[in-house]
């Protein structure tokens, strides 16, 4: 099918109404070139061609029927494995759920069923979302499609990278501490973190419940806030969902910018950004006010601390999250144990890999007796004050821009040795994702090697609209190249 | 902060997770170096400052549904989950020691 690879939401649309294409044409398409591909990018974990299918022939058979198809009619969708699809294998790319078939839908897996979506498959990333670079995957590593030496990125590494390398025009991913954005920004996509409350994690296996979402990853902003639409809002499911309103994003998408604020926090353009990726920010943020946007200098002052409290935040709640991987009720069991206990034990070792036994080495010793309040409580009160920066900065300004990593994609293996280090490079994600703000990944241009990077917009809470509105017009003016 | 391996092993009893030795190295190594960055934090005065156990903003009123019966999920979808189950239960090996 030609083109297949470019295609958008709208481009899927006038397709299907001209006939140039069915549903199950496209699906057909999408799963062809995704299996072509996943032994050279290790993409995909698993393919899910019967419910693919059936999606698309139930949009075929309703515009047959002349009927109204949902807004994402026909549309091939990949999902990341930590979110459930029920009947089909939900692993977290860890051995632990290695043969877990998930036993219901996640409300986001619902949502884009019901507006017609095809899921054709679920997505590679890092073991339970735990990494920057895809590289803690049980099963095998994701290649970045645009430099297949390279990462990437993480941990939603394979929904980056199905929408760079075409298999799907959109995917669904999950953010914790940046895992949407900077796997966005190293593959070259839109990719968005929701703010925290604004799509239900009804399904979305748990890593850290206070920092965790589900977002969009796609190839324009206009698909990106089409998706978002359709999988924000509350949910019974959910009561963290916040049962708000959900703005119809593209209605309001080419909205004029002129007279937008847009704070560049100084602190985010300092020692450790590589100058390729601060040169393109730099000319991404031009050409935000040649759009007529007010840039303004403003302080994030404890964005030095950020990482230390996201890092002991996160383990924490994910070392009582994993709790539940005991291998009784539905993940790996070690086999001949004598006792429980030892079952426990072994089941948890054989399942979990090194970064996962890690942190939750890292989130019990935080949370244990003696060592509560040094560590734990001292970061949720240092988080306090990281959002309160954000609360302050939203009272000046409409946006904030910023890099998304202090790098390009890096080469496969090139920082695996050296854990604190991988978590440093999270910085300019973390901000936001401990605030609970909105943010999103742009793609400003490329490297000198050609490597992609990512300007991240971030938003006020439920303030999604600008954030787009800021992104969509940043896309029209060029900001993909150069 | 020095952290020794018995404290490892300590915490690695508390979270049901068996280490190797070469694990327990890997991780003392790594919990010291994590440990020594993160008294970055010692740095911070947060006094008066609420710690922030959760995202709050005008939209995360935490809504409590309507306390009102329904079907749920069935005993036989959550035991086909399980590595072992039988008769209406997930089987485990011996819970007591003698």
């Amino acid at each position: 099918m030609e083109n297949y690879r470019r295609l958008t939401i709208d481009s899927i649309r006038s397709g299907l109404e001209t006939k140039r294409f069915s549903a199950t044409e496209l699906t057909q398409e999408a799963l062809r070139v995704a299996a072509a591909d996943n032994d050279a990018l290790g993409v995909f974990l698993s393919f899910t061609p019967e419910r693919a299918l059936a999606a698309a022939e139930s949009v075929d058979r309703a515009i047959a029927s002349g009927d109204e198809v949902g807004p994402l009619g026909g549309v091939p969708i990949a999902v990341k494995d930590v979110i459930m699809t029920a009947g089909n294998k939900t692993t977290c790319a860890s051995r632990a759920l290695e043969d877990f078939v998930a036993p219901y839908d996640a409300t986001a897996v619902k949502a884009v069923e019901a507006a017609g979506a095809a899921i054709v498959g679920k997505t590679n990333c890092d073991e339970f979302a735990m990494g920057s670079s895809n590289e803690n995957s049980a099963f095998h590593p994701v290649r970045n499609p645009v430099a297949p030496e390279r990462v990437p990125g993480g941990s939603s590494g394979g929904s980056a990278a199905a929408v760079a390398a075409g298999h799907t025009p959109v995917s669904l991913g999950s953010d914790t501490g940046g895992s949407i954005r900077q796997p966005a920004s190293f593959c070259g996509t839109v990719g968005i973190m929701p703010t925290y409350g604004r799509v239900s994690r009804y399904g979305l296996v748990a890593f850290a419940s206070s920092l965790d979402h589900i977002g969009p990853f796609s190839r324009t902003v206009k698909d990106a806030a089409t998706l978002l639409k359709v999988i924000a809002g509350g949910d019974p499911f959910d009561s963290t969902a916040a049962p708000l309103e959900v703005p119809d994003y593209t209605a309001s998408l080419s909205a004029d910018v002129t007279g937008l604020k847009i704070g560049i926090p100084k602190e985010y353009f300092g020692e450790g950004l590589d100058a390729s990726v601060g040169q393109k920010v730099d000319a991404g943020i031009s050409r935000l006010t040649k759009l007529g946007c007010e840039a303004v200098e403003i302080s994030l002052p404890h964005t030095q601390y950020a990482i230390a409290s996201y890092y002991l935040i996160c383990t924490a709640e994910a070392s009582s999250n994993l709790a539940r991987y005991d291998g009784v009720r539905y993940s790996r069991r070690a086999k001949d144990a004598d006792s429980l206990r030892e079952m426990y034990c072994r089941s948890r070792a054989e399942g979990f890999g090194a970064e996962v036994k890690r942190r939750i080495i890292l989130g019990t010793y935080v949370l244990s007796a003696g060592y509560y309040d040094a560590y734990y409580k001292k970061a949720q009160e240092v988080r306090a004050l990281v959002a309160g920066d954000f609360d302050a900065a939203f009272q000046e300004v409409d946006a904030i821009v910023t890099p998304v990593s202090p790098f390009p994609a890096f080469k496969l293996g090139e920082k695996t040795s050296d854990p604190l280090q991988m978590y440093l490079s999270d910085i300019y994600t973390i901000t936001g994702s401990l605030a609970g703000i909105a943010g999103m990944s742009v793609p400003c241009g490329a490297s000198p090697d050609g490597l992609p990077i990512g300007m991240q917009i971030l938003a006020n809470h439920f303030n999604e609209q600008t954030m787009l509105n800021l992104g969509h017009a940043f896309e029209l003016a060029g900001g993909f190249e150069g | 902060m020095s952290i020794t391996q018995r404290q490892v092993l300590k915490i690695a009893r508390l979270a049901n997770l068996e280490l190797s030795d070469d694990d327990v190295a890997r991780y003392t190594r790594d919990l010291e170096e994590i440990l020594k960055y993160v008294a970055l934090l010692n740095t911070v005065d947060t006094t008066g400052v609420e710690p922030m156990a959760q995202v709050l903003h005008a939209g995360n009123q935490t809504p409590l549904r309507e306390d009102s019966p329904g079907p749920s999920f069935q005993q036989e979808t959550a035991l086909r989950c399980a590595p072992l189950a039988g008769a209406g239960h997930f089987k485990v090996p011996r819970v007591i020691e003698r």
